[in-house]
């Protein structure tokens, strides 16, 4: 596909992040296979990924509201609704699996009451699962806001949670 | 980092106070003394070690030596030393000595670490005898725990970047192709293809619209962190390797793929794409000739299936990452119709070795058939867990028991998983077998990337493949129906089998439909999918029989609440509610 129908527009909002969302799609040249690269920055920016958003980024790039839709929905790391203001990762990649991953998140399940890719009632805590995150020799590890946590026990999280 | 006056070594001066003005100029920075260096510290400052404080451990060393008035003393920032288990870790090359969980309860402490920098009292233990190191040889890894991974000078110190010097200037592309194809390095991504001859596919097909490069660094098996590692320890290694390849073939895009979940190791592989562009390795006149490389980095957003080569160059191409039937291989048809060469991060790691080095190098380690080196993530149940590399053919055993220090008093083994969601359990009875591509896959599991988790007896089998069939419908890409739906029949049925509600009707069932889904699936996920199933039910029928027919766990993992012959119980999260994994309270 051609980059011809792909420009600059007029951001959905007069809210300055899209300047860095901007920046992003001029540093690629407006490219369609640009894609991925903008929605990762678009989420980065605004936490999560919503209708305007989608709609700015596909005219931008030139690639249809389905295409966009498509993708943004294909990939597990990308959010179409917001997260909450602190996340708590749990691993499970295998080596924390059979130490324990499933113990944590049915624990932190049960104590806040939400469940994984969840977020609790007043928006303070995701939970979310990560396939793996290569902390295998800390099995079971558990990020909480960018955090890696390892030989997490379901007590010592509660704590850590405990004090966001 | 740009190499240049502001990376001016940090001078210790005796009698300053540390972090006075102009001493310390960036926390990151290594402290290197300006007179010869009597000892080194070498701190590890990957993804492992950080998590458990090494980056502060480096911060506050450097502060203590410069404190302690000590002007022959570098401190210095390295890659993956390789026993993650006991991080943060520090090595003094010069003493031979390592020193382990610096810093941490239960650890080498700062004062033990400083007192044998100075020269007072030798501290941690000597790395030579060590089992764990002393088994592994080290070609991919060479300089990992070595160099400077963010610094591209300490690489070219070490004789970075002279195997591309050797290819470009003294070498025709086909003489690289040749050497290559003769050193029998393999893929190191899992399946094995020859790489010499994926290069002179591509070398030979025409490219008027260009030929591309790709590194792939999707590493997507659970419990998996080799690449990761690679990149995070010595980036330029897998960027030569990808110049080299490059030059063979005729291309001068490259992009490497990396997973979104490895942060440190994309920042540090784009910084050395940077530098490497500075330092006349990348980029245009390469080295002064005429050869060129542009290197672009492109991020994953969570997709097992991308690790597969149509769905990642779909990927790269900023669309849905679905596989597509080949042929067309991607060496004939790849990135935007072109003749792409797609390798795996270790492969590429393996290249400057075979051509500075010659091909006899690599094809004097190994087996007949596998030549060289692999790189495993050895974790689960042994006692010392890490990045290992060792000559192919080694046995199971001498990595699980010498490398691995065995399993924890009181535990028992039961099996080693290699090759992830595709691979397969090898049990005890086959611990003697030699690690290579045709043995492990006789034994109905697969190389892989690499990945080996060695499980014990609180382990149980069924719920392990239970885990990876959730995983493989999860990451189902949906294109295929044998893998979308397959994979999803396959999990209900091993989840009766975990809450004890199976029949011994459904157990043939599962075994029919694992064949199915393998014959008649469009990429390896799906065709690799059943091989968990296949391996367990090979080696551990007795475990199916228990909980299908005596509706017990041996293991007493799985929940086994349900009456038999129920309906399926309501769909939910693997791990939720079921009890799932035990660890034994023990490790």
């Amino acid at each position: 596909m051609a980059p011809t129908t792909a420009a600059a527009r007029q951001a959905p909002s007069d809210d300055k992040r899209w300047r860095q969302v901007d920046v992003r799609m001029r540093r690629l040249g407006y490219r369609p296979d640009g894609l991925i690269e903008v929605l990762h920055t678009t989420q980065e920016v605004f936490g999560y990924l919503d209708d305007d958003a989608l709609r700015y980024v596909g005219e931008s790039l030139g690639v249809p509201p389905s295409t966009v839709y498509g993708v943004a929905t294909f990939y597990s790391h990308f959010s179409l609704k917001p997260q909450g203001r602190h996340t708590c990762v749990v691993c499970t990649g295998t080596a924390c699996y059979i130490n324990g991953a499933g113990q944590l998140l049915e624990e932190v399940g049960r104590r806040l009451g939400v469940a994984p890719g969840g977020t609790t009632a007043d928006g303070r805590i995701s939970v979310l699962k990560a396939r793996c995150l290569g902390a295998c020799s800390m099995a079971p590890a558990v990020v909480v806001d960018g955090e890696v946590h390892g030989k997490v026990r379901p007590d010592a999280l509660m704590a850590v949670l405990g004090t966001l | 980092m740009t190499p240049g006056e502001d990376d001016a070594p940090v001078v210790p001066a005796a009698g300053r106070a540390p972090g006075s003005a102009g001493r310390v100029r960036r926390h990151t920075d290594p402290l290197v003394p300006e007179g010869p260096v009597r000892v080194s510290a070498n701190v590890c400052q990957a993804a492992g070690c950080m998590s458990m404080g090494s980056d502060r451990l480096f911060a506050d060393l450097k502060e203590d030596v410069v404190a302690s008035g000590a002007t022959d003393v570098a401190v210095r920032r390295v890659g993956c030393l390789g026993l993650c288990s006991a991080g943060p870790l520090v090595e003094v090359p010069e003493q031979g000595r390592l020193f382990e969980k610096v810093g941490a309860a239960g650890g080498t402490s700062l004062a033990e670490l400083l007192g044998s920098l100075t020269g007072e009292a030798p501290g941690g233990r000597e790395v030579a005898d060590d089992p764990f190191f002393a088994r592994q040889v080290k070609v991919v890894l060479e300089r990992s725990g070595k160099v400077d991974p963010e610094d591209v000078e300490d690489y070219v110190a070490s004789g970075g970047y002279e195997a591309l010097a050797k290819a470009v200037t003294m070498m025709s592309p086909d003489e690289v192709t040749d050497e290559v194809v003769r050193s029998g390095l393999r893929g190191r991504g899992g399946a094995g293809y020859p790489t010499g001859l994926k290069w002179r596919t591509v070398a030979k097909a025409p490219g008027e619209g260009g030929k591309y490069v790709v590194c792939n660094a999707d590493e997507g098996d659970p419990g998996a962190f080799m690449d990761r590692s690679v990149l995070e320890s010595c980036p330029q290694q897998v960027l030569e390797g990808m110049a080299i390849a490059a030059y063979a073939v005729g291309a001068s895009r490259g992009y490497v793929y990396a997973r979104a979940e490895y942060p440190l190791a994309v920042k540090r592989l784009q910084s050395a794409i940077r530098q490497a562009e500075a330092s006349g390795h990348l980029g245009r006149d390469i080295l002064g000739t005429r050869f060129e490389l542009h290197i672009e980095v492109r991020i994953g957003a969570g997709a097992f299936v991308c690790g597969e080569e149509t769905a990642l160059l779909a990927s790269i191409q900023g669309g849905r990452g679905t596989p597509r039937p080949r042929p067309p291989y991607p060496a004939s048809a790849g990135l935007w119709g072109c003749p792409t060469l797609i390798n795996n991060v270790e492969t590429f790691a393996n290249v400057p070795s075979v051509i500075s080095r010659g091909s006899g190098y690599l094809a004097g380690t190994g087996t007949e058939r596998s030549k060289g080196t692999k790189v495993f993530a050895l974790t689960g149940a042994v006692v010392r867990t890490g990045l290992i590399e060792v000559p192919m053919g080694l046995r199971l055993r001498d990595i699980v028991f010498d490398i691995g220090g065995g399993l924890a008093p009181g535990r028992r083994f039961k099996a080693v998983q290699t090759g992830g969601p595709s691979g397969g359990c090898i049990p005890e009875d086959l611990l003697d077998m030699s690690v290579d591509y045709e043995t492990l896959s006789q034994a109905g599991s697969i190389m892989g990337s690499g990945g080996m988790i060695v499980m014990d007896d609180t382990s149980c089998m069924v719920d392990v493949a239970r885990y990876f069939m959730d995983f493989c419908r999860e990451e189902s890409c949906g294109k295929c129906l044998p893998c979308r739906v397959g994979t999803q029949q396959m999990y209900r049925l091993l989840d009766r089998m975990c809450h004890g509600t199976a029949t011994m009707a459904q157990l043939e069932e599962l075994e029919g439909l694992a064949g199915m889904v393998r014959a008649t699936s469009l990429c390896g996920l799906g065709q690799g999918a059943p091989n968990p199933v296949f391996s367990t039910l090979r080696y551990f029928r007795d475990e199916y029989l228990a909980h299908v027919q005596d509706h017990r766990c041996p293991a007493g993992v799985c929940p086994m609440d349900g009456t038999p012959g129920a309906p399926v119980p309501p769909e939910g999260a693997l791990m939720a509610g079921t009890g799932a994994a035990s660890t034994g309270g023990a490790r």
